[in-house]
């Protein structure tokens, strides 16, 4: 080990040293000033985030093989430390109002972050295991953040059980891939593969295994059950972290799987990832029409955002591997802008008891308050993808992939399924600004800027979407 | 300072007027009325002192430069950038919108504060120039592009401002809906001319695989001759929708119904040129489609007869002058059509001066009558009904009443009828000595419009100033105050000497935008042509003082000499042809009918029937989803190994 291994993952170190440092410091911190812990927290993310866009991808790989630090990586280093420090953002005020303000939250959101950052890292099946592991657990806890309230235990144990359920899949499937490679390590399987002595059949299996169980954490259909419970039942500031990281985490995985591990049996996967990608955008959007809460509705929202993704998963293993692996990473930036945005305002019109979550609540809360309200009305248009906003490029860029790559169909299903969205999308709205009622929201500094300032950006990097595609596209996959 | 270090400021012309509209929507109730019309007045004078700069920049590197801002789309071979061009023709727009701009926003802060009260809201004077910045930062985007996209950006952003600024008191007008209803004619008739505009950039970039000025300008002539035609016809009807031409002209007098200074500025002096522009910019691929060109020619030639001859006979003051304009549009656009592009940007030029002075003086006379109204109505104790301050026949006198005033109007009317030294004559002349040497039969068409021009030019001059007030509002019109007359003042002094810009036998103009387009015509100073046209313009202001001046009209009832002598012609020319007439019958009514039979029978019936059965069969399946989402795990985890099972049957299956 030389100091090179460390500064090949300095914004994982960087992250998670901040974790054990809020981890104790906390048991100094009195009773009430815990706000320390998020400033912390904050501090420790700012510069993971100055680590990674400082950082230059290299091209080979560190602690023995066990991580990588190319383009990729570190392109979702500062996606996962941004998209962190915003979901503290979120949390700051809302635990304090709730009355719930203690420093774990931090030290474990700090801890779940780093295992997303060790996603993008990987470079050996155990490494993917530990990241998953690393990112999972803290996640399962801080969905029980809210001891006393009975939908967040629920949320925890479902989330936990299942979550387990999935691991196993992925532990499994691991099993196969070494059976059938004798290797764990990415290169390792790819030159076995590449010099014929893999047993292909197992290979097969174990790769299948592994699509299921990451496919748990995007929440594909039909691995998607545990989405809208868990969101509904979890704090809203996590959950709204929760949407946008580990989606982007699970992508993480699946992209560098079928990407630079098995491009061999793409011929094989392709279908089922298809089957996936159609099933997902189709019940996603179907079962979010007749939601009638907000956290729900989101969540079905996630679940058909994932569908759209997966259709750029269809693609990597094409000619247009490249243009899929940069459309997805933009679509992953301007949803998690555009979601982390909509958990704001639904944070800001969140009461006590965990009342303020129908839509029936929302009703005149665009009138009342008029910046909140037009923010959500730029978050909808951008999840629906109406031109001028991000969403627009993102699903343009996905279908394009799609049409280049001859996957007609899933960009016909797409489109289709982004119209039929427009009606759940669009009925938000409708509470917000046409009906009368009584709706209050909190004003907070912090949300109203995450909610403003997602909005602007929304609105104007759309118009210039070719610069960030651009950097989308430099963030490139090391191939052993 | 060199040119290199001035032309990357060309983005702040955009972003200063976006600065101004952030300030004025944040801080805009703190800062109060003068603060807002302040910051809005600054935003608009920074842009024109960016301008500036990138004209001294120009003057040391002439042939200009293009500068990449950001990458907007990249989709297959479509690649479109965020880019600016800085060359004498963009400049020149440039300055012409900014500094014209600049003094109407000035003027503005005067007018919407009276307006606002008259209007009974004042809460919305800091709506207005939100808007007005607005403007200029779509304008500014409209002539400082380097690419046909970004243009239409501007293009539309202007035409949504046109749009949100004639309808600014919306529930005003005739029944309440009239400005309303004028926005949106203004709307939808543009509308068909971006969809030219569009067509137009679809069929380019088939032909060229590219929007950018810089690419396909140079390879105009390589396209097949078809489809050069088919582009500029297709750009001709984005020119007769943006700068009011035949056959699209109808919406420009409703416009009139936004306040006085959106006429003068967006409908006189700068978005309505856009067309010219646009002409000017592609003349290269115009000038390889020689059809095209006189189909531009003609259009702009008829559309100043036939737009001259409804002024004479328009009895609001505001009307004349927008009948005015579009005739004088139709002036420029022949002139480019021509391919004679200095003489066309340089009537452009004048005729911001002198149009705006002209609108901005006609704002003047209407808040003057809307004082003397006011005053008469106190010290009476009377109400007057249906007064309307706009109508020219209830004013007369106000020279005395006015004087200011009336001495900014007479030089703007003088120099819109063509009366030498003043800027119109010469930039009017250039037009005619290259129409002489293109077709005989157009130069014709436009000696008689110019004829006709100088003729209302009088016959406004005499029923708005001249004689004696012919209601109690005109003889106790009052001057309007310095914010108003000073901007009015320089108005006036551009109007007087703007012709300096091109005098003959100097060519500053001339040889300013000979750097980036070649005119196919040179305008050159013929003295038998301007003699003819000076002949002209004092024929015609003889004829309207004969006719109006000699013996004033002394009651407001009295008919109009000219309807004495055309009888029947005159309602014709007073109901403009019956074109709007004509276009309801022929489109607007059966379209409506159409929407109805659609509306009714086909939405609610058919169309309605097949989505809500959609709908409901989705909610239908959304439900049943639903259902499996029934909370307990062992079904979850149940569903997931289901989704396992029939992963591993398809692939073992293969």
């Amino acid at each position: 080990m030389s100091i090179n291994d460390f500064l090949a993952i300095l914004p994982v170190l960087v992250v998670l040293v901040t974790g054990v440092l809020v981890m104790v410091a906390d048991v100094f911190l009195p009773e009430g000033r815990k706000g320390i812990a998020a400033l912390l927290s904050g501090l420790g993310l700012a510069a993971g985030l100055g680590a990674a866009l400082a950082a230059v991808p290299s091209t080979g790989t560190a602690f023995a093989g066990m991580v990588v630090a190319d383009g990729f990586s570190l392109f979702l280093d500062a996606l996962f430390a941004a998209v962190g420090l915003v979901g503290i953002g979120l949390a700051y005020d809302y635990f304090k109002r709730m009355r719930l303000q203690r420093g774990e939250y931090y030290t474990l959101l700090l801890f779940s972050i780093g295992g997303m950052m060790l996603m993008g890292h990987a470079n050996d099946l155990v490494m993917f295991f530990l990241a998953l592991e690393l990112l999972s657990i803290p996640l399962y806890i801080l969905s029980g953040f809210f001891r006393a309230r009975l939908a967040s235990q629920e949320a925890a144990l479902k989330y936990f059980l299942l979550g387990a359920f999935s691991s196993g899949f992925v532990l499994y499937g691991i099993a196969m891939v070494f059976g059938g490679t004798a290797s764990i390590n990415l290169e390792g399987i790819v030159a076995a593969v590449r010099d014929g002595s893999a047993n292909l059949t197992f290979l097969l299996v174990g790769a299948a295994l592994l699509v299921v169980g990451f496919a748990f954490k995007v929440s594909a259909v039909p691995f998607h059950a545990w989405t809208p419970d868990v969101y509904e039942g979890a704090p809203s500031p996590l959950t709204g972290f929760m949407s946008s990281a580990t989606k982007a985490a699970g992508f993480a995985a699946l992209i560098r799987l079928l990407l630079v591990v098995f491009p061999a049996l793409g011929e094989n996967l392709a279908p089922v990832v298809s089957g996936l990608a159609a099933l997902t955008m189709i019940a996603g959007n179907l079962i979010a029409l007749v939601q009638t809460n907000i956290k729900r509705l989101l969540a079905y929202s996630s679940i058909a955002h994932a569908g759209y993704l997966l259709i750029g998963l269809v693609a990597v293993n094409s000619s247009a591997a490249g243009d899929a692996v940069a459309a997805m990473l933009f679509y992953l930036v301007g949803y998690a802008i555009a979601n982390l945005g909509a958990w704001s305002v639904v944070v800001a019109a969140e009461q006590a008891e965990g009342r303020g979550l129908e839509l029936e609540d929302y009703s005149g809360l665009g009138r009342k308050y008029p910046w909140l309200g037009v923010a959500m009305l730029v978050f909808m248009l951008s999840f629906i993808g109406v031109p001028l906003t991000l969403g627009f490029w993102g699903k343009l860029y996905l279908f394009r992939v799609a049409l280049e790559s001859g996957l007609f169909g899933l960009a016909v299903i797409g489109i289709a399924a982004s119209l039929v969205s427009a009606y759940y999308y669009l009925r938000v709205v409708v509470y917000m600004f046409f009906r009368d009622g009584e709706g209050v929201a909190r004003r907070d500094v912090w949300l109203n800027l995450i909610a403003i300032g997602s909005a602007a950006a929304v609105v104007l990097m759309a118009l210039v979407p070719g610069d960030l595609l651009q950097v989308a596209a430099q963030a490139v996959l090391r191939v052993p | 300072m060199t040119a290199e270090t001035l032309f990357p400021l060309v983005p702040w012309v955009v972003l200063i007027p976006l600065a101004g509209i952030l300030i004025n929507l944040l801080a805009g109730r703190a800062l109060g009325e003068r603060g807002v019309g302040l910051v809005a007045s600054l935003a608009a004078l920074g842009s024109f002192a960016v301008s500036v700069l990138l004209a001294v920049g120009l003057a040391q590197q002439p042939e200009g430069q293009s500068l990449l801002l950001a990458r907007w789309m990249s989709i297959g071979s479509l690649n479109v950038d965020w880019a600016f061009r800085v060359d004498t023709l963009s400049v020149t727009m440039m300055l012409v919108v900014s500094g014209v701009g600049t003094l109407i926003h000035i003027y503005s802060i005067g007018y919407m504060h009276d307006d606002t009260r008259h209007n009974g809201d004042p809460a919305r004077f800091r709506r207005f120039f939100l808007y007005l910045n607005l403007f200029i930062a779509a304008m500014m985007v409209l002539v400082s592009a380097d690419n046909y996209l970004m243009m239409f950006v501007g293009w539309e952003g202007v035409g949504l401002c046109s749009y949100l600024l004639i309808g600014f008191w919306f529930e005003k007008g005739e029944a309440g809906l009239g400005n309303a209803r004028a926005a949106k004619k203004a709307f939808v008739v543009n509308r068909i001319g971006d969809l030219g505009f569009l067509i137009a950039m679809f069929t380019m970039f088939w032909a060229f695989g590219s929007l950018s000025f810089g690419e396909v300008l140079p390879r105009a002539a390589e396209a097949a001759p078809a489809v050069l035609l088919a582009i500029t016809l297709f750009f001709l009807l984005a020119v007769t929708g943006k700068s009011a031409q035949l056959p699209l002209f109808t919406w420009l007098p409703d416009a009139m119904a936004g306040p006085t200074p959106v006429s003068a500025l967006i409908h006189a002096a700068t978005m309505v040129t856009a067309g010219v522009y646009l002409v000017a910019r592609s003349l290269p691929i115009f000038a390889a489609a020689p059809a095209a060109q006189s189909a531009v020619l003609w259009v702009g030639a008829l559309t100043a007869l036939f737009a001259a001859t409804i002024a004479v006979a328009q009895t609001d003051i505001k009307r004349v002058l927008a009948f005015s304009t579009i005739s004088q549009l139709g002036f420029m656009v022949a002139a480019v059509g021509m391919g004679a592009v200095v003489a066309g940007m340089f009537h452009l030029i004048t005729h911001a001066f002198f149009k705006a002075l002209l609108f901005l003086g006609a704002g003047s006379v209407i808040l003057g009558m809307e004082r003397g109204h006011e005053r008469h109505a106190q010290a009476h104790d009377g109400h007057h009904g249906g007064f309307d301050p706009q109508d020219m026949r209830f004013m007369g006198g106000l020279r005395s009443r006015m004087p200011v005033t009336f001495w900014v109007y007479l030089i703007g009317g003088l120099a819109l009828a063509g009366v030498a030294p003043l800027s119109g004559f010469f930039s009017k002349d250039e037009i005619l000595a290259a129409a002489e040497q293109v077709s005989p039969a157009v130069f014709v068409v436009l000696l008689i419009a110019a004829l006709l021009t100088a003729f209302y030019v009088a016959r406004q001059l005499a029923l708005v100033f001249f004689g004696q007030g012919r209601s109690e509002a005109a003889r106790a019109a009052t001057e309007s105050s310095p914010v108003i007359t000073v901007p009015l003042g320089i108005l006036a002094a551009l109007a007087a000497v703007g012709g300096a810009l091109n005098l003959p036998g100097s060519h500053l103009l001339g040889d300013w935008l000979h750097h980036t387009v070649e005119p196919l015509v040179e305008a050159g100073f013929n003295p038998l042509t301007a003699g003819i046209a000076l002949v002209i313009a004092l024929a015609g202001l003889g004829l309207g003082w004969l006719l109006y001046g000699r013996s004033p009209l002394t009651r407001a009832e009295e008919p109009d000499p000219l309807a004495v002598r055309l009888k029947g012609l005159f309602t014709w020319l007073r109901r403009k042809w019956y074109v709007d007439e004509i276009y309801n019958a022929l489109f607007v009514t059966p379209y409506t009918r159409l929407s109805q039979m659609l509306a009714g029978p086909v939405d609610q019936g058919l169309i309605d029937g097949v989505v809500n059965g959609a709908g409901g069969m989705a909610r239908l399946l959304g439900n049943l989803g639903r259902s499996l989402q029934n909370g307990y795990v062992r079904s979850y985890a149940l569903i997931m190994l289901v989704g396992v099972a029939l992963i591993f049957t398809f692939l073992l299956a293969r």
